[in-house]
């Protein structure tokens, strides 16, 4: 028996009065993909940074190959051959993607040489990337194809990664699947933050659960199904997504043949989009990131009012031109997919935050009632189960999936008529998944508009009523869920339906 | 027309303080460092220089001297910020005061006094060129220095493996010590790079410009510094261009005051400052050069771990 790759032992690690992790043990064998299970805030990330040197444990020992390591930083860890796929992304906006790569590796290889092992990986794992593009156009789903490429770039040992599917299609997830296997069968040891159980069932070979910081169960994922898996890490039964069939009413939202330039020149042009969301009814748009889904966005919400005035219409009334409050005031609500920095504003308290698209706690001359202000803060925290300090709590301070439950609860508070949600339950574990899911539905029930852009298929076969396809900026024909195969969206996100980008390449001859 | 070349010569030489102090900070700010203490880094490394060269009789001593000033008040002003995270503007127009402060006091002896005689300078050949000669080549030494600063520190950033560490730590020191870089080591390094560059500069000015010690001579040429780089939007090149389009300007105006031009002479003094952040400006509107270019971290502490 090999000692393990890496060993924890009563690991304990507190913030304040929180304990992030306490007492938790833990050992990967080599070529060993073990998972990590557990909801938001139960200490997974933390748990890995302090793998990763980038925090250090208050109590407890690292164990390396047998032997004590003392890894004090990310270079530390770096050393002994551990690499980390991060779930905020650690990029350098303003760099290339080949200049991102290179900083993450060592000094001895060349710009050119890692423009072509970027290539290679890429072609090897299928993973679509352009090295000479700077990483601020980058959609999210492409910034964590970088983060990886960069992980097998540096050859590792040990390889972290947390959510990694977050932002993948079922077949890019499927790819990286492949891609960790290949890898494990190398005998690189794989730790794989997850709270997909579906996920771990079919990759992992090992899996601890942890809840409240502690390690709850340590099992064999071939031996469990997901009901089991799911019953250890929240400590009871999922809960299911009830609907009933939409009695979809008026038309509320509508694009008529929108037509836009990207602001970018590495941006997708939108072309033709026609769309119509009535009431009442959940409409989603399937498609692999960098398709058009930043730009389509940003002309629903306002933040783009370049659009011609009629090309979008609220209730009939052009709004093409109209910017984001105003659209906000006449009932049209949105949830960005960047929870930092576009959905809220990561120094601000959670109270604060409020602030940004609600104005109930606001009185004469924009005085703000600040207790009114907190009740309204607190009422989202309860309701939609956000774990929090409390509204004074900086938004930053919160995991993604707790800052993404208290985003979404904030503009479903407001009773909008329309809203449009992009990436609804990215990052957000299953319980709080299907609770943000079963609201959004309850929404739809009370006659609200409702237009989820997502790239995780799953998500949209639960949610919508009808679906679109975004591909190349160009949108597909609706087609009602019921009716809809996995398969069939699968090849529409490749542009091929009847008149689509990909068609038209390949009846001319190119591969689509 | 010799009197146009003798405008260019003096407006290289007026520009070359400026150029050199500016990519200094520059430097810094790649980094994601403001040094607000730069007025005070080039009165206490113009006081050095002077000392220097006026006991050593080199003035080569003088920019050694320099550099050695700037360098050690950066230094300490590092270490505040970067390893004990004091606030950056404060901390900056604390040196900037204790500056004028203090090389007015070390100083004192040295008001009135005189350096050995100035040396011409000429480059062999081009220096005796027709109006380029005049114009161009019979700088001090210190002056095309300046330029290929510049241009090394292009190559640096954009064309080197530190470079685009530097870069990477100014725009997000979290993400640079995740990846296993220094942040402190590298951003302090930065500090003191352009802390000496800020030397040169000031001993430049009392040793070859004036060249003499007066208090507070170095007149908010910190300053406009500061503010080139902002304009220039850190690129090194354009720190050039708004160098000299400063002096170009400051000697354009004393020219026309000699002339007898009826304005006011204060108006005058002015317009080299006016017409510097009006180019500049116009330069970056851009706003997609400043997001490009600005680093994102500038001003902020770091604290790492956290």
């Amino acid at each position: 028996m090999t000692a393990p790759r890496l060993e924890l032992r009563h690991v304990t690690k507190r913030y304040g009065d929180v304990v992030a992790n306490d007492d938790v043990a833990l050992a990967v064998a080599p070529g060993e993909i073990h998972a990590i299970l557990g909801e938001n805030g139960a200490g997974k990330s933390t748990l890995m940074k302090i793998v990763y040197g980038a925090v250090a444990p208050d109590a407890g020992e690292l164990l390396w190959d047998g032997a004590p390591a003392d890894i004090r930083s990310p270079h530390d860890a770096r050393a002994l051959g551990i690499a980390m796929v991060f779930q905020h992304f650690s990029l350098f906006d303003s760099l290339t993607v080949a200049e991102n790569v290179w900083l993450g590796l060592s000094r001895t290889v060349s710009l050119r040489e890692v423009v072509e092992g970027i290539r290679g990986k890429a072609a090897e794992y299928g993973l679509d990337l352009d090295p000479h593009r700077p990483v601020h156009v980058l959609s999210v789903g492409e910034r964590q194809r970088v983060e990886i490429v960069r992980a097998l770039l540096a050859n590792p040992r040990l390889l972290i990664l947390d959510e990694p599917t977050a932002v993948l299609t079922p077949q890019a997830a499927d790819k990286l699947f492949e891609t960790l296997r290949k890898l494990a069968a190398t005998g690189c040891s794989i730790l794989y933050i997850s709270h997909k159980l579906h996920e771990i069932v079919a990759l992992c070979h090992q899996c601890t659960v942890l809840r409240g910081g502690r390690v709850v169960a340590s099992c064999d994922p071939a031996r469990e199904s997901t009901a089991s898996l799911s019953r250890l890490m929240i400590g009871a039964e999922p809960p299911r997504l009830e609907r009933r069939p939409a009695s979809a009413g008026a038309i509320a939202l509508s694009t008529r043949e929108l037509t836009l330039e990207s602001h970018d020149r590495f941006g997708v042009a939108l072309e033709d989009v026609s769309l119509d969301v009535r009431a009442g009814e959940i409409v989603g748009i399937a498609g692999v990131s960098g398709n058009g889904q930043q730009e389509l966005l940003a002309a629903l919400s306002g933040e783009d009012p370049r659009a011609d005035a009629g090309a979008i219409q609220l209730f009939g009334q052009p709004i093409g031109r109209v910017g984001a409050a105003a659209r906000r005031k006449r009932g049209l609500h949105f949830v960005p997919e960047e929870r930092l920095g576009r959905g809220a504003v990561p120094a601000l308290s959670l109270a604060n935050n409020m602030l940004l698209t609600r104005k109930e706690a606001l009185r004469a001359f924009g005085w703000i009632d600040r207790a009114a202000l907190r009740d309204q803060a607190s009422g989202v925290l309860r309701r939609y189960w956000v774990k929090a300090a409390g509204p004074s709590a900086a938004a930053r301070s919160l995991s993604g999936g707790n800052l993404q439950k208290y985003i979404v609860g904030r503009e479903l508070d407001a009773v909008p008529k329309v809203l449009v949600v992009a990436q609804p339950t990215w990052g957000v574990d299953v319980g709080a998944a299907s609770q943000i899911r079963a609201e959004l539905v309850a929404l739809r029930d009370a006659g609200c508009a409702v237009l989820v852009v997502s790239e995780e298929l799953e998500e949209l076969f639960a949610l919508a009523d009808r679906l679109h396809v975004i591909a190349k900026g160009r949108l597909s024909p609706s087609i009602p869920t019921a009716e809809a195969t996995v398969e069939q969206i699968g090849e529409w996100m490749s542009g091929l339906w009847a008149g689509g980008p990909g068609q038209a390449a390949a009846l001319a001859g190119g591969s689509p | 027309m010799s009197e146009v070349a003798l405008l260019v010569a003096a407006t290289l030489a007026a520009g070359t303080p400026l150029a050199i102090a500016g990519l200094g900070l520059l430097l810094n700010e790649r980094a994601g460092i403001l040094n607000l203490g730069a007025e005070g880094m080039l009165l206490i490394s113009a006081v050095a220089g002077f000392a220097a060269a006026f006991h050593g009789g080199s003035e080569w001593l003088g920019f050694a001297a320099g550099a050695a000033a700037g360098a050690a008040v950066a230094a300490v002003f590092g270490w505040l910020v970067v390893w004990l995270n004091t606030n950056q503007y404060a901390t900056g127009l604390a040196v900037s005061l204790f500056g004028s402060g203090f090389s007015a006091f070390v100083g004192i002896d040295y008001v009135g006094r005189q350096l050995g005689e100035q040396r011409a300078h000429a480059v062999p050949i081009l220096g005796e060129l027709p109006f380029l000669g005049p114009a161009l080549f019979r700088q001090h030494p210190m002056v095309y220095v300046a330029v290929a600063l510049v241009g090394a520190a292009s190559f640096f950033l954009y064309r080197t493996r530190a470079g685009l560490v530097l870069r990477a730590v100014g725009e997000s020191p979290q993400s640079a010590h995740a990846l296993g870089y220094g942040v402190r080591r590298i951003r302090l390094a930065a500090v003191v790079t352009g802390g000496a560059l800020c030397g040169v500069a000031g001993a430049f000015l009392s040793v070859v410009y004036t060249p003499l010690w007066v208090e507070g001579m170095v007149a908010g040429r910190g300053w406009i510094a500061l503010a080139l780089t902002v304009f220039a939007t850190w690129r090194p090149a354009r720190i050039l261009l708004g160098a000299y389009l400063f002096g170009g300007v400051t000697m354009l105006q004393l020219h026309l005051q000699a002339q007898g031009v009826e304005l006011p002479s204060q108006f005058m003094a002015m317009l080299p400052y006016v017409a510097t952040v009006v180019v500049l400006v116009l330069i970056s509107r851009n706003p997609l050069w400043i997001r490009l270019n600005m680093p994102a971290s500038l001003g902020k502490p770091f604290f790492p771990g956290a």
